[in-house]
């Protein structure tokens, strides 16, 4: 594999503020600082960029000090929190800004995915704007002619091809956009957040599309959007940016993983049940109010073990069972719990639950509580309380044991199995 | 994983030369050029009923104004040419000019969405605000030809004069001066507006000192002690020339010839130089 794209000590700085008086003497001191071949003085100072920070100085980091190496035909997902920096990076790498400091080196042209109906002129039919977007993105005139009848077939806009674009709905005009930077030959292609409009099916088809540009072409997509699902299915390696840096590099899945575990503030030990845990209205006649963990490092294959407060509200004859479902940090559920039933006799009432045998594989998990009454058997059972995302926990594993687990890899799952062969002949 | 030759295509980084533009690049992007010039051409008037028919309404209405305003209530002198045609002339070259200094003008603010997004060398939309413009003037010259005709039918002894082969240097200098003042404004109004409110007034005042209503004689004569203000104006030599060659009547020098055009060449490198520092990190101001 070969390295196309190369980024070296790129950092990007930013004003904060608006624009007035006080920027034209900053201005002219930095061109005062030019003028005898000095560096720029501003260049020194700047905070870091975390927006829930007050401000300190006039000037952040939107970026600060990234490096990292593109290879032929991979597809790197860009991941992080709003303000993380993501978009700056984009800007830079698609030439739209220059960096402040740093460089980076490229063997292939690169072009960016217009955000919906950028360089759409909307008087214009689309037969037109696909050339002016084509030509926008770099095509030339007789490059655009040879694909047209690809890309209006892809974006499946045919009937309106003839029509002004400002008589379209946002998603065709998505499609059509989409469809011209899909059939462009850049070495490279930057795509910003788009899939999020369109409709399932034209989101398969894009998908489709980018897998086969990379794969099929081996040409090299960079990739930036909030959608996990798509992210995993997409990219191969991805980078993880936090407040302007990079925090995590590599295998996709570890990186999600890492992105997702430092975006979910859901704590390992102990959890006052509030409201902000209930998502419907129930009778609450008897109410979940703390649940904690009693282990704080879990070990794989060994026993999950939590304390849970009850308290009582009203008293009911029926006896109760606690529920739960263990949902992996991507938000999929895994797997549910049900207890023996129990009566509540008392006021306030500790519990301790424990889960064996669950086989789920390293990595951090959370879990959903429910109070109920009524029981299994009858198959009737009525949801007294009930607590989302409760608690989170995370499975270990003993690195001096010898163990094929010890190398789960996340693209096998979250749970294994047990599992026994016979030979038969 | 390794490098398997060290030559990139090539690199992004926060410094450049002082001029740097990359006229390789540019070239490779003409059909970009073409595209825009033609979506200028093609979109200012969709809807309207009259279309195209409103680039002739302009110059048409603004020279009847000016005869009755300067010609017939203030009396301004214009020979043995008819005041409309002596007027009519001069709005045709001075329409050039103010349409390619408010088109380029705003080139980073109104573009600031497209350019956001996508590079492309941005020097193409000023160009392409010219070529477009220059088209406007192709069809301006045309009304202008046509009342030419008429008049000299009718008799009034007007005839072009040897001058007329420098046309085309004049319509150059015109692109140039405008080019270069509005890509020096649209730098400049990246970071600070202020420029911007200026530009919609300092135009329509600009003419009145660009001996566009009125012949340069006048002010020589009229105005002696304030003529140089007029005289020093490139864009009075340019316009005066302009009429001199089609009409046959005004001043005309050499001297003022190649003053203007060198401050017209001067102005358009000065412009390109500030447009392209401006263009790499204009996105984080504007």
């Amino acid at each position: 594999m070969s390295v196309i794209l190369k980024a070296e000590n790129i950092s990007k700085q930013y004003r904060l503020g608006t624009v007035g008086t006080g920027t034209l003497s900053h201005d002219l001191n930095r061109w005062w600082h030019s003028l005898r071949g000095k560096e720029d003085p501003y260049l020194k100072i700047g905070g870091v960029n975390d927006r829930s920070l007050k401000a300190s100085e006039d000037y952040v980091w939107a970026l600060k000090d990234i490096n990292f190496e593109v290879n032929q035909g991979e597809v790197l997902g860009i991941i992080g929190k709003n303000g993380a920096g993501k978009s700056t990076l984009l800007k830079i790498l698609s030439r739209v800004t220059a960096p402040s400091t740093g460089i980076i080196k490229t063997k292939g042209r690169i072009a960016s995915l217009l955000e919906v109906g950028t360089g759409f002129h909307p008087e214009l039919t689309g037969r037109e704007n696909i050339y002016l977007n084509g030509a926008i993105l770099g095509m030339t005139k007789s490059e655009i002619t040879s694909k047209l009848d690809e890309i209006i077939d892809f974006s499946g806009c045919e009937m309106y091809i003839d029509t002004p674009v400002k008589r379209y709905s946002s998603g065709m005009t998505v499609r059509l956009a989409f469809a011209v930077a899909a059939h462009l030959e850049p070495e490279i292609l930057v795509i910003d957040e788009v899939l999020a409009v369109g409709d399932a099916e034209f989101q398969k088809k894009a998908i489709g599309k980018m897998q086969d540009l990379s794969h099929a072409q081996g040409r090299t997509v960079l990739f930036v959007s909030h959608n996990m699902v798509a992210v995993k299915s997409l990219c191969d390696r991805g980078i993880l940016l936090e407040n302007g840096m990079v925090t995590a590099t590599g295998d996709i899945a570890h990186v999600i993983e890492e992105y997702l575990s430092s975006s979910k503030i859901i704590s390992r030990t102990e959890t006052k049940i509030t409201d902000n845990h209930r998502r419907t209205n129930t009778s609450r006649e008897i109410q979940l109010s703390k649940v904690s963990s009693i282990q704080t490092h879990n070990l794989i294959r060994e026993e999950l073990r939590f304390k849970i407060d009850l308290k009582l509200n009203k008293r009911i004859p029926e006896s109760v069972i606690v529920t739960g479902t263990i949902c992996n940090i991507s938000d999929h559920a895994i797997g549910s719990f049900f207890s023996k039933p129990f009566l509540m006799n008392k006021d306030n009432l500790k519990i301790e639950l424990s889960i064996f045998n669950h086989n789920l594989s390293i990595g951090e998990y959370y879990m959903h509580f429910s109070i109920s009454k009524g029981n299994l058997e009858g198959g009737d059972i009525e949801v007294l309380d009930h607590a989302y995302e409760a608690i989170g926990f995370e499975i270990y594993n003993e690195s001096s044991e010898k163990d094929y687990l010890l190398n789960w890899n996340k693209y096998w799952g979250d749970v294994f199995f047990q599992s026994n062969i016979k030979i038969l002949d | 994983m390794k490098e398997i030759n060290s030559d990139w295509l090539y690199e992004i980084k926060p410094k450049h030369k002082l001029f740097d533009l990359n006229f390789k690049e540019i070239w490779r992007y003409k059909d970009l050029l073409f595209l825009f010039v033609k979506r200028d051409i093609v979109t200012v008037y969709k809807q309207t009923v009259l279309g195209p028919l409103w680039y002739f309404i302009q110059p048409l209405f603004t020279s009847i104004i000016f005869t009755l305003v300067f010609n017939n209530i203030a009396n301004v002198q214009t020979g043995v040419v008819p005041a409309f045609l002596f007027n009519l002339t001069g709005i045709t070259a001075w329409n050039y000019f103010s349409h390619c200094l408010t088109g380029t003008s705003n080139t980073f603010v109104s573009n600031k969405g497209l350019f956001g997004k996508v590079y492309f060398p941005r020097f193409i939309m000023p160009l392409s605000t010219t070529f477009s413009n220059l088209l406007k003037l192709g069809i301006q010259l045309c009304i202008l030809i046509f009342f030419y005709i008429y008049f000299v039918i009718k008799g009034t002894a007007i005839s072009p004069n040897l001058n007329l082969l420098l046309f085309p240097i004049y319509v150059i200098m015109i692109a140039l001066l405008g080019l270069g003042a509005g890509m020096i404004i649209s730098a400049f109004t990246t970071k600070y507006r202020d420029l911007s409110v200026l530009v919609g007034f300092a135009v329509s005042l600009l003419m009145y000192i660009s001996a566009v209503p009125y012949p340069l004689r006048e002010v020589q004569e009229g105005q002696p002690k304030y003529a140089w203000i007029v005289e020093y104006n490139p864009l009075t030599q340019i316009i005066e020339g302009f009429r001199y060659m089609i009409l046959d009547y005004g001043v005309f020098t050499w001297w003022g010839f190649f003053y203007a055009l060198i401050i017209s060449i001067v102005l358009f490198l000065v412009g390109l130089i500030i447009f392209n520092r401006t263009e790499k990190t204009f996105i984080d101001t504007v």
